[in-house]
């Protein structure tokens, strides 16, 4: 049962992401995301991340992806032309980006046999689990965040603000 | 019963596609897309060893990072939309290659 799930979804990640890489248009892309980050999210449940996979659903797939669709539109983001990019990207970073993944999936395969095994049930971590350590343990990392969160917001409205009266030789 | 080391291939895949939609995508949305895919594929493989780890010690700590990634995505995700229309408004282009200021 468990294997089954993981196949099907671990699928449907590969074929997304695979889907992202081939469309030329960005709201294809995009929307072949979306179905990365939701697959992503059954298998955080698998692994017994429940509060997680919740979170996976609400804040990429929800928010974020609604972001980048939101931006693909506003900007009217047509289909890529394909140029030839730089050629050290061609030469260096395609058998690099293999190289790495050979290496990685290597290790991984080697020590398959100490790194056990995901049982379904039983490694379960709940939300209050989850919730006494990050409002306990990590009570300071977790309020900083929301003075990053702040930062952030008030980055993005005077980044996107209009800025006309700042450029007088620029008219449009 | 799925080993964790297929759940560590998997996210292996999934940055190695993230690296290669970063090197070939030429539209700066879709490069920006990629990112997120790479994040995520990391967040995978935290997860994964969370679940290993919990096994042995019964901790988590794996998906308090997570958890945390998440958060800086988001702010990531905010402040980077609005640069690249920020962009979008001086340059009128999305195209990576028309963007060159910099270059000599």
């Amino acid at each position: 049962m468990h294997l089954v799930l993981f196949i099907i979804f671990g699928a449907f990640c590969v074929a997304g992401a695979i889907n992202l890489l081939l469309q030329r248009h960005p709201i294809n892309s995009a929307l072949s995301l979306i179905v990365v980050m939701t697959s992503l999210a059954v298998l955080y449940l698998l692994l017994g991340a429940e509060f997680l996979a919740a979170a996976q659903v609400i804040v990429y797939s929800g928010a974020i992806m609604v972001l980048f669709t939101f931006v693909i539109m506003l900007l009217n983001a047509g289909k890529e032309q394909r140029t030839h990019g730089s050629r050290a990207a061609y030469w260096l970073g395609f058998p690099g980006a293999a190289a790495l993944f050979a290496l990685l999936t290597f290790i991984f395969l080697s020590h398959q046999s100490s790194l056990g095994y995901a049982v379904l049930g039983p490694d379960m971590v709940g939300t209050g689990e989850l919730s006494q350590v990050l409002f306990r343990n990590l009570l300071l990392p977790f309020e900083v965040t929301s003075v990053l969160i702040l930062i952030a917001i008030l980055g993005a409205v005077a980044l996107a603000r209009h800025t006309n009266e700042n450029q007088p030789g620029k008219e449009r | 019963m799925v080993p964790v080391a297929y759940y560590l291939v998997l996210s292996a895949i999934l940055f190695s596609i993230g690296v290669g939609a970063f090197l070939i995508k030429r539209n700066i949305i879709t490069i920006f897309m990629s990112i997120e895919l790479m994040l995520n594929a990391v967040n995978l493989s935290f997860v994964a060893f969370a679940n290993y780890w919990r096994q042995i010690n019964h901790q988590f700590s794996g998906q308090i990072f997570v958890f945390f990634v998440m958060v800086v995505a988001a702010a990531e995700a905010a402040v980077g939309l609005a640069i690249i229309i920020a962009l979008f408004r001086s340059r009128s282009t999305l195209n990576v290659d028309q963007v060159d200021l910099m270059k000599l």
